[in-house]
């Protein structure tokens, strides 16, 4: 039993990071429909932002709750800005071209960034700066809860609060939801639909820096091909939930997180990877919108 | 001039002459280039019928080639005895075999996901890609992660009057493999059955109201198009005499893509001439490497395939081939 509720910890645990990145594809999705590939590599490029930072800063052994406010802000800021660039140089020219073009485009982002990565970090995985001791903080039914689990789970909970109220209460989340929705209308309506969309990346790669530091705390190995996996899951958690659908993300990220860690735990660990596509297979067989998204009729 | 080469016996002879030349030419370093680049080209022409002919997005070509290789791999195995023009006929039956296989995957994934739409598609074929490379890994009696070894390679055959070099027979039955693929192809798009696929394409709705079974369609050019990645792959097998899951990564299914993108998507000489482009250019840039001291490669490929998205959305041939550019330019009075 103790065994059990440490998975579902651990599932949890996962399964808000894989949030966290579903997030970004999900509402990339939802904004300009296409898939975002590039995006689990600027999830990487966030790890190694906050690598390079903490030893520019000299933070890199010295554990502490504001020095990881301190990583996060710089990889949220250095993934905004890369965001920000890839949708205007590479994806804003293709705005009105075929969706087949599109997604190739962004393939070659996401390969030009992992091999770049490989070129200028190095190949070979480094070694995340302790940036938070991992203590023991309470007990929960016999288990100790550490410092690691909480924070990963706080973090990504108040992110996502976060992100619910700029999406909902305020006036620039009000012209995403209009974007997404009918650009041409928006546009119509006054809505800087270009300014809307360079602000969505900026708020999806934040989330994936986020994810990022989060993820380089808990798994200290950073390495230039480490969101190709990471970002697969995400996106299939995406697709799970019902692409475009922001609490649809989150949901199928944490399924994807929980049932990931049970195969693991009580089957394989060889599957994990497979789990994750025979789970989005069966999904779209049967429910192809995904489990909180509309299905729309096609008209002629 | 191009006119000829429609005819399978003319090609055949022409690149038999190619081929001869090669073993007389050049350097086995070379002749092994030529032989990924037959590999390559059933890869890029197959994928093609999908991706450029039918308008669907694949990526998990690499999958279909996984099946084929191991496929074929594993039956030649299974007659160590065989030699000389035993060998040479058992390996047309095993990869053969292989792409049956391969096939019979292509339906069985087909059927269901060819009804999603873009995006899912190609995830979805991604996803069959990764799951055949960790079910691979976990297959024990086909060597799980560590894959199958010393596969045997086609042999010397020998004539009476002279011997057949290994390279010769090798390169023999890659170039069956390549002209059946290219002629079955070719002539398939522009027979009425393939008109479909291009309408498939161009207006999946029309398509529907015109008649056309659209599924059934995509269905059809998936099965074909996979029968040949498994060609390409027991091909490879047996080339390279080594396979293993890693062989057959994400990245081979990519390299795919980035042929036919290249080459143009609908235009089978553009992929020939984007898969010997692709093949040759890693080797001709080892000297860059050595200049530079890293591997500049496959960020040149990345950046290549944003900016012909960029500039020329159709692909370097667009949808036309060879022969239309010849016509045209070349020879505009015939």
């Amino acid at each position: 039993m103790q065994d059990f509720i440490q998975h579902i910890i651990n599932g949890l645990n996962l399964g808000s990071i894989y949030a966290l990145i579903a997030l970004g594809y999900t509402m990339v999705y939802g904004i300009l429909q296409m898939i975002n590939f590039a995006h689990s590599d600027v999830y990487m490029v966030g790890a190694f932002a906050a690598y390079y930072s903490a030893k520019w800063l000299k933070i890199e052994n010295q554990p502490g709750p504001g020095n990881l406010f301190i990583l996060v802000l710089i990889a949220m800021v250095v993934c905004s800005l890369l965001g920000v660039a890839i949708e205007r140089f590479a994806y804003r020219p293709l705005r009105k071209a075929p969706k087949l073009n599109i997604l190739i485009t962004a393939i070659g982002v996401s390969l030009f960034l992992e091999y770049a990565g490989q070129i200028i970090f190095g190949a070979e995985p480094k070694v995340f700066p302790e940036i938070l001791n991992n203590d023991y903080l309470f007990e929960f039914a016999g288990l100790p809860i550490k410092t690691f689990d909480v924070t990963v789970l706080a973090v990504s909970v108040f992110a996502m609060l976060i992100l619910n109220y700029l999406i909902l209460y305020t006036k620039i989340g009000r012209a995403m939801r209009a974007v997404s929705s009918n650009a041409n209308v928006a546009a119509m309506m006054g809505v800087n639909v270009d300014r809307i969309i360079s602000f969505t990346f900026v708020v999806g790669s934040s989330l994936a820096a986020i994810g990022s530091v989060l993820v380089g705390m808990k798994y200290p190995k950073i390495e230039p091909l480490m969101g190709m996996m990471i970002g697969l899951k995400a996106f299939v958690a995406a697709v799970l939930g019902g692409i475009g659908s922001l609490p649809g993300a989150v949901l199928g990220a944490l399924l994807m997180g929980l049932s990931e860690e049970m195969v693991v735990a009580y089957f394989s660990s060889t599957y994990r990877d497979a789990l994750a596509f025979g789970l989005l297979i069966v999904i779209l067989l049967f429910k192809p919108a995904g489990l909180m998204g509309k299905s729309t009729v096609e008209k002629v | 001039m191009f006119n000829a080469f429609k005819t399978p016996i003319i090609s055949a002879l022409a690149l038999l002459a190619v081929g001869v030349g090669f073993y007389f030419g050049v350097n086995a370093y070379v002749q092994l280039t030529l032989l990924y680049v037959f590999i390559n080209l059933l890869m890029a022409m197959s994928l093609n019928l999908v991706n450029g002919y039918t308008g669907q997005f694949s990526l998990g070509h690499a999958g279909f080639m996984a099946v084929g290789a191991y496929t074929s791999a594993y039956l030649v195995q299974q007659v160590p005895s065989f030699t000389g023009f035993a060998l040479w006929f058992f390996l047309l039956f095993s990869i053969a075999a292989g792409g049956l296989l391969s096939a019979i995957f292509g339906f069985l994934v087909g059927q269901p996901s060819l009804r999603l739409k873009g995006d899912y598609l190609a995830i979805v074929t991604l996803g069959f890609g990764e799951i055949i490379r960790v079910a691979l890994v976990n297959m024990d009696f086909l060597g799980g992660p560590r894959g199958i070894a010393s596969i045997p390679s086609y042999p010397a055959l020998n004539f009476g009057i002279f011997e057949m070099p290994s390279f010769l027979s090798t390169y023999l039955a890659a170039s069956f493999w390549v002209l059946l693929c290219f002629f079955v192809i070719w002539r398939l798009v522009r027979s009425s059955r393939g008109k479909s696929f291009l309408s498939v394409r161009e207006d999946e709705i029309a398509a529907e109201a015109m008649g056309v079974d659209t599924t059934a369609t995509k269905v059809r050019a998936f099965v074909i198009s996979s029968f040949f990645a498994g060609i390409a792959g027991g091909l490879m097998a047996h080339v390279v005499s080594y396979i293993s899951p890693s062989t057959f990564t994400f990245l081979k299914s990519v390299d795919s893509v980035i042929m036919v993108v290249l080459g143009g998507m609908g235009s089978l000489t553009g992929s020939i001439v984007a898969a010997v482009f692709i093949t040759t250019m890693p080797e001709l840039l080892r000297g860059l490497q050595e200049f530079t001291g890293v591997d500049l490669r496959m960020v040149i490929y990345s950046l290549s395939l944003i900016f012909v998205m960029i500039l020329r959305p159709k692909g370097l041939f667009g949808g036309t081939e060879a022969i239309d550019l010849w016509r045209k330019y070349v020879k505009p009075s015939s």
